[in-house]
C-alpha cells in the first residue's frame, strides 16, 4: 500500500517546537502502579493555554530524559490526551517527523503488525514484547494553532506513536505483551 | 520408560544448568520439556525426564545439592501425552500495587469461568507488581468473563485487560 492510497501526510506543516513561545519546564515522571497512568485521559482543547503549556513541558521532560523518544501527559501526571514524540536519529526509525506534540491523537489505519521489545519511563525496570503496526495513519490537533494533522509513518516512530496513544487510552505495555514469558526484566537503562 | 518430574532451586551462581544437566545425562535421563529461569537470585528448574527410576536421579542430584545449596526433588509421574487444549487462548495482564492475594483472586474468576491457566509469571519491581497469565478459556466466555476480572481486580486496586492471544503466524 503506498502513501497516496492510504492518504496524504499533510505533514507538521510549519510547527515547531518552537511555535509553542513558550519555555517548557522538567516535569515529574510518575511510574506505575499511578492511578494516572490507567484512566483514559480527556480530550483537551489544543489552543488552549494550558495545553500549549503542557506540550511545552512535555518536549522539556522527554529532552532531558535519556533514550526517551516519547512522553505522554498522564507520565507527568495529567489526565490530558497529549503527548510528545521524537525518534530522531534512533537507528530502527525510517519516517523520521521530528520533535512533534499531538493532541487528542487517534489511530486511522494500522498495518503489518510486527512484534518488538519496548521500554517505559513509567515502568522502569521491565521490557517486554508487543505487537505494533508498523505502517501507521494517527490523525491529531497540533497544540498552538489547533491545526488538525494526518501522519503516516512506518516502523519505529509507528510504534513510539501508538506506545504513547495507549498511555491516553490508560494503558501500559504491559497490558499488550504477548504472554507470560515475554516481560524481562530490564538489563541497560539509556 | 519412566518419567520423572524435577526441581531444582538455588541460589544462583553460574554452572547450576550445566551440573544438573550433567548429572542427568551421566544416568541417561532425557530432558523432555523444562523451564529453567532466575526468581529474584535464585535459580529455578522444573523439567520433566524419561529415563531411569527416581531413586537413582535422586541419589545422584543429592551428591550435587550436598555441594552447593541446591534443593532438588524428583518424583516419578505417569506419562499424560499431550493434553488437547480446553479452548480459545487468552493473555490476561494484571498490573498495580502489589498486596496480597492477587494471583489468588484473579486466578480464582478465571477458573470458575471453566478457564485453564496454562502458564503465568509474576513480577515485583518496587511497588509494581505484574501477573501474565496464558489461559485456555470455553467458547463464549471472554465477554462475560472481563466484567468480573474488572470487579476483582477493582477490588484488589490493580488494572486487568483479557485479550485473544496472538495466533501462531507461519
Amino acid at each position: 500500500m503506498t502513501g497516496e492510497e492510504r492518504g496524504p501526510d499533510v505533514g507538521l506543516g510549519d510547527w515547531t517546537p518552537e511555535s509553542l513561545d513558550v519555555p517548557g519546564e522538567v516535569r515529574a515522571v510518575v511510574s506505575a502502579p499511578h492511578p494516572v497512568l490507567s484512566r483514559a485521559a480527556d480530550e483537551v482543547d489544543p489552543t488552549a493555554k494550558e495545553t500549549v503549556q503542557l506540550a511545552a513541558d512535555l518536549i522539556a521532560t522527554m529532552k532531558v530524559s535519556p533514550g526517551c523518544v516519547g512522553l505522554a501527559a498522564p507520565q507527568v501526571g495529567v489526565g490530558a490526551r497529549v503527548f510528545a514524540v521524537d525518534v530522531t536519529g534512533h537507528p530502527k526509525a525510517v519516517t523520521v517527523h521530528g520533535v512533534f506534540v499531538l493532541c487528542n491523537a487517534r489511530v486511522v489505519e494500522a498495518t503489518r503488525w510486527k512484534p518488538g521489545r519496548e521500554g517505559c519511563m513509567s515502568v522502569p525496570d521491565l521490557t517486554g514484547d508487543v505487537k505494533r503496526a508498523s505502517r501507521l495513519v494517527v490523525e491529531g490537533d497540533l497544540p498552538g494553532s489547533g491545526e488538525p494533522v494526518r501522519l503516516v509513518t512506518d516502523g519505529f516512530e509507528a510504534r513510539a506513536l501508538q506506545h504513547e496513544i495507549d498511555h491516553c487510552a490508560g494503558l501500559l505495555f504491559l497490558d499488550r505483551v504477548a504472554g507470560a514469558h515475554a516481560v524481562y526484566q530490564r538489563k541497560v537503562y539509556l | 520408560m519412566n518419567e520423572l518430574a524435577i526441581t531444582v532451586i538455588g541460589r544462583d551462581r553460574p554452572g547450576i544448568v550445566a551440573d544438573v544437566a550433567e548429572v542427568l545425562a551421566r544416568l541417561g535421563a532425557n530432558l523432555t520439556d523444562s523451564t529453567m529461569t532466575r526468581l529474584r537470585g535464585h535459580f529455578a528448574m522444573t523439567l520433566i525426564c524419561t529415563g531411569p527410576a527416581a531413586a537413582e536421579v535422586e541419589a545422584a542430584l543429592a551428591s550435587l545439592a550436598a555441594e552447593g545449596q541446591l534443593l532438588a526433588t524428583v518424583r516419578a509421574v505417569t506419562p499424560d501425552g499431550d493434553v488437547p487444549p480446553a479452548g480459545e487462548p487468552y493473555v490476561m495482564a494484571v498490573h498495580g500495587s502489589d498486596r496480597m492475594g492477587i494471583v489468588a483472586a484473579m486466578t480464582r474468576v478465571l477458573v470458575d469461568a471453566g478457564g485453564n491457566v496454562t502458564d503465568l509469571s509474576t513480577r515485583l519491581t518496587g511497588a509494581l507488581y505484574v501477573v501474565l497469565a496464558e489461559v485456555e478459556l470455553p467458547a463464549g466466555v471472554a465477554g462475560t468473563l472481563i466484567d468480573r476480572l474488572h470487579r476483582t481486580a477493582a477490588e484488589m486496586g490493580v488494572e486487568v485487560t483479557l485479550r485473544p492471544a496472538d495466533p501462531d503466524l507461519l
